[in-house]
């Protein structure tokens, strides 16, 4: 656990930099966790993922897999792995506040 | 986490049931979430996987596999592996595990290449067109080591 400066406030991240309060995140916050994973500018697209993952963690306290994102935020599986490269389940629950996914798929 | 990074794997898929496809597939995806480059070989009955007309109706193999713990000469009995099935599709379905046809295109557009093996292709009088959109090509086992080359194989 550490105290990370992000978007000028104090947040809790946990070792691989994951926010510990999802309640910490803003867009502000978003735009810096970005930076950090190396995605320069977040378009329209990047958000309308983001939204989608912290709304269904709001409603299903799950975070979604790539699945779960591909059949019900309208964003293909091409374009997750394009707009979050190496990995877009982990990237984008990163920048949109919520904890590492745990599950296989 | 001094060791270096895997970057590359090979993952051979040679079993056809449905508990034979899907721990490659899982695996391939996984690698792919994790940014791993990966290409996937279909031989022998693992073609089943990709053959647009079987890949949806794979079956869990109930006889000789002990792990059933079920008498073998039950996992003759009609239906019992379709019921099988049925109870282990349903638990993949909990864990959004996707069937076969949808995994297999998730797993080309995560960017994941697959290739069927020509020998068996040959061995079973298939053609390309047998094949889902998602195969990239019928290759030689030549072929598939130049394509592994610098990664990890992975057989299941």
């Amino acid at each position: 656990m550490a105290i990370k400066i992000l978007a000028g406030k104090n947040i809790e991240v946990n070792d691989e930099g994951f926010l510990l309060n999802p309640n910490d995140w803003d867009e502000n916050v978003a735009i810096e966790l970005a930076k950090d994973e190396g995605i320069s500018e977040l378009t329209e697209k990047h958000w309308q993922v983001i939204r989608f993952m912290r709304q269904d963690f709001k409603e299903k306290g799950v975070i979604p897999t790539i699945r779960r994102i591909k059949n019900a935020s309208g964003v293909s599986v091409q374009d997750l792995y394009a707009l979050f490269p190496e990995g877009p389940a982990k990237k984008a629950a990163k920048i949109a506040g919520l904890s590492k996914p745990q599950g296989c798929i | 986490m001094s060791e270096e990074k895997i970057k590359k794997v090979s993952i051979i898929i040679s079993h056809g049931s449905l508990d034979g496809v899907y721990p490659g597939l899982i695996m391939a995806n996984g690698a792919r979430m994790e940014g791993i480059e990966a290409n996937l070989f279909f031989t022998f009955f693992g073609l089943e996987a990709i053959l647009k007309k079987r890949m949806d109706s794979l079956k869990v193999a109930t006889v000789g596999n002990p792990a059933m713990h079920i008498p073998s000469i039950l996992g003759i009995v009609p239906g019992l592996s379709s019921f099988a099935t049925h109870k282990m599709k349903k638990e993949m379905e909990k864990l959004d595990i996707p069937p076969v046809a949808e995994f297999i295109e998730m797993i080309h557009d995560s960017g994941a290449k697959l290739y069927a093996c020509k020998a068996t292709v040959e061995m079973f009088h298939l053609t390309k067109s047998d094949f889902c959109e998602q195969v990239e090509e019928i290759i030689p086992v030549g072929k598939f080591y130049e394509i592994s080359a610098g990664g990890q194989i992975i057989f299941t």
